[in-house]
């Protein structure tokens, strides 16, 4: 490593943080090993997994024929005989190959059996849209799994994230789903050298603010600081509250910030409908309704799969504006 | 064997039809003018064009993510086709579905798919469907080495075997799932191997040869058109490009050499030359064919850069049929 990257200022990529949590983790722990499609000797199609390979072969570096099934319930056993596996599914959309495997093995093993499994399992994965990719491709399912009692859900919102959550995640000695973005991998920010975990089921003010609270996932926080700038002009103070795991979720951090500002919008790329937020906003509602000055807002995808054409896609993909006009809307603006 | 003169320019013009396509068509992306990710033919013209030449228009295929030179080669429109790839509403799909999921029912191609191993579990509906209705038609299934590891190939492979239902699985081995080579993805070399295990037969032919494909599967369609059930038909073969885009050489994976080794061996080239050499056709007409062709597809070009992209109300249309409507 050069000296500008030791130093405290050090920033590195959203896939760079990645690579370098899993490195260190690995070196960590020899129980570890990665396996998935094109991990091993390609590095990864997003390049995650990049130098892996050559630094601790292909016993703990697996490249897997594409069979998620069988890739999913290899670290499911693995997993439960005593092993730390990370099991890669290249894209989110494909996880629905193996959702047998995720919902009614690993989530339920435990419960299933009096609670003596231990399943220290980890599958990363990439979600999203907004890259041309069509509907197939660019899906953000983390409601699904969020839904499955048995399974922990996190979604990285930056690099600093990308490499503590997985940490976490992977040190956790339960089923961890961590939904990478894909489109903001190129992202730059500062990383901690060292291995450094953001624990699990706690939420983070990104911004503090005094009149509006913002709760944003994966891109949409990058996309709600973007917002926020916009609305501090017109004299509206956000505070952006990420949530980092998305189950178990920190409600307490959120309702704390409701409490404060009274007004509350919850922003993902998901689809709406039967979203994370839709989750969040009932239990804001419960509650903290007394103090809300104004019904929770909601921005998410529309009721359709991701369009291919790219000015479908652009309608289709939340972002900063539709952040900004649902705030509007919200006071009457 | 003795094929007529007409089925051999056929053939020719197919395979001719597809390399034309892709080949613009990637210019197209490297130029920007084209998103997303094109995954391309270029090689394995033969497979596509051997099979697709037995085929009606109520003959089915499913495709996979490598799909343009399926559709092209069961007679897809041009324009609609480069329309589609732009995004634009005249495209097949409305522009909604892009490269990866270009389809066009009516031609019995039930659409190219961005989930690896999805077509063999379609294509035995359809072929159970043709069954029921008692057709004499037949469905292909296409799909890669890397497909046939998954549990989706072996589910279709074992009821199309017990129900014998008129499919062909077409498995186009072009030594590589993604960037993964076949012997670091499966413990066997031939693929048609694994039919025995389900009560077929199993063929292995030339990909690189259409002739060898036209015949092969020509048997394998009529045995399924008769009712005595599937065949699993693999084609050996080799993508000149990269796994997305153009990019062929220099690449981590594999050595240029193997590259220049197989190109060696083009479909297009091979089959050029027998023509000539059996006397079906003149350089001169090969050279007319393969210009109006070229002609067609900047035609389509120009057709696909005029037309509008969807309106913003497209957006939530399509996602349901009105039931009755
Ligand atoms: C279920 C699923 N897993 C993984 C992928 C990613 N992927 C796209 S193409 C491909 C390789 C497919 O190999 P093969 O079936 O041999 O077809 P080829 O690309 O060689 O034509 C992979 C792994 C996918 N699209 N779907």
């Amino acid at each position: 490593m050069t000296s500008t990257e030791s130093s405290p200022k050090r920033e590195l990529a959203y896939v760079q943080a990645i690579n370098e949590g899993l490195t260190q983790l690995m070196r960590a722990d020899p129980d570890i090993f990665l396996a998935g499609e094109d991990v091993a000797l390609y590095g990864g199609v997003f390049g995650t997994s990049r130098g892996l390979l050559a630094e601790f072969g292909s016993d703990r570096v697996v490249d897997t024929p594409i069979a998620e099934s069988g890739l999913l319930g290899l670290g499911l056993g693995a997993a439960a005989t005593g092993l730390r596996p990370i099991i890669e599914i290249m894209f989110m959309d494909f996880m629905g190959v193996c959702m047998d495997e995720i919902v009614n093995q690993v989530a339920k093993m435990k419960y299933m059996f009096g609670g003596k499994a231990v399943l220290p399992l980890t599958i990363q994965t990439m979600s999203g849209g907004g890259t041309g990719m069509a509907a197939q491709h660019s899906q953000s399912l983390e409601a699904w799994f969020c839904h499955v009692p048995g399974l922990k859900v996190v979604m990285p919102s930056g690099p600093y994230e990308a490499k503590g959550l997985l940490v976490s995640a992977v040190r956790d000695d339960n089923p961890v789903i961590v939904a990478n973005v894909k489109t903001i991998l190129a992202h730059r920010a500062h990383v901690p050298e060292e291995l450094y975990a953001i624990p699990l089921g706690k939420a983070h003010i990104v911004r503090p603010g005094s009149n509006f609270t913002i709760v944003a996932t994966g891109r949409m926080v990058s996309e709600s600081l973007t917002a926020a700038d916009q609305l501090a002009a017109e004299g509206i103070d956000v505070e952006i509250v990420d949530p980092r795991t998305l189950q178990p979720l920190d409600i307490e951090t959120i309702v704390t910030s409701v409490r404060k500002t009274h007004r509350a919008l919850i922003a993902h790329e998901a689809v709406r409908f039967g979203g994370i937020g839709a989750e969040i906003a009932a239990q804001v509602q419960e509650e903290v309704f007394d103090y809300l000055d104004a019904p929770v807002g909601r921005v998410g995808a529309p009721f359709a799969p991701v369009p291919f054409s790219p000015p479908l896609e652009k309608l289709y993909v939340p972002n900063a504006g539709r952040i900004v006009a649902e705030v509007r809307r919200m006071l009457g603006r | 064997m003795d094929t007529d003169r007409d089925t051999l320019i056929d053939l020719y013009l197919r395979m001719v039809r597809i390399r034309t396509f892709e080949e613009q068509a990637g210019k197209l992306q490297e130029a920007g003018k084209v998103p997303g990710a094109l995954h391309l033919y270029v090689g394995e013209e033969a497979v596509a064009s051997g099979v697709m030449s037995h085929l009606s228009n109520e003959d089915q295929i499913t495709s996979t993510h490598r799909g343009h030179g399926h559709l092209v080669a069961k007679g897809g429109d041009f324009k609609k086709m480069f329309a589609e790839l732009y995004g634009r509403e005249t495209g097949y799909c409305r522009g909604k579905g892009g490269s990866m999921h270009i389809s066009d029912l009516d031609l019995g191609m039930l659409g190219a798919n961005g989930i690896v191993g999805a077509g063999p579990p379609i294509a035995i509906g359809a072929a159970f469907s043709n069954k029921y209705r008692k057709t004499r038609n037949v469905t292909c299934c296409f799909f890669g080495d890397g497909a046939s590891n998954e549990g989706t190939f072996h589910e279709a492979a074992n009821m199309a075997a017990l129900y014998r239902l008129p499919v062909v699985f077409v498995c186009e081995n072009n030594g590589f799932g993604e960037f993964t080579r076949q012997e670091r993805h499966q413990a066997i070399q031939d693929i048609a191997d694994r039919a025995s295990g389900y009560g077929m037969p199993g063929v292995v032919v030339d990909g690189m040869d259409v002739m060898a494909v036209y015949e092969a599967a020509g048997e394998a369609i009529e045995r399924a058109r008769r009712g005595e059930g599937p065949t699993l038909l693999e084609c050996k073969t080799y993508r000149f490009f990269d796994h997305v885009g153009v990019r062929g050489m220099g690449v981590v994976y594999r050595d240029d050499s193997e590259v220049i080794e197989w190109r060696k061996r083009d479909p297009l080239v091979l089959f050029e030359a027998r023509l000539l050499e059996m006397n079906t056709a003149s350089a001169g007409e090969l050279q007319q064919l393969r210009e109006r062709v070229l002609f067609e597809v900047e035609e389509a070009i120009a057709f696909a850069e005029a037309s509008p992209f969807p309106a913003d109300s497209a957006l939530l249309e399509d996602v349901y049929t009105v039931t009755g409507g």
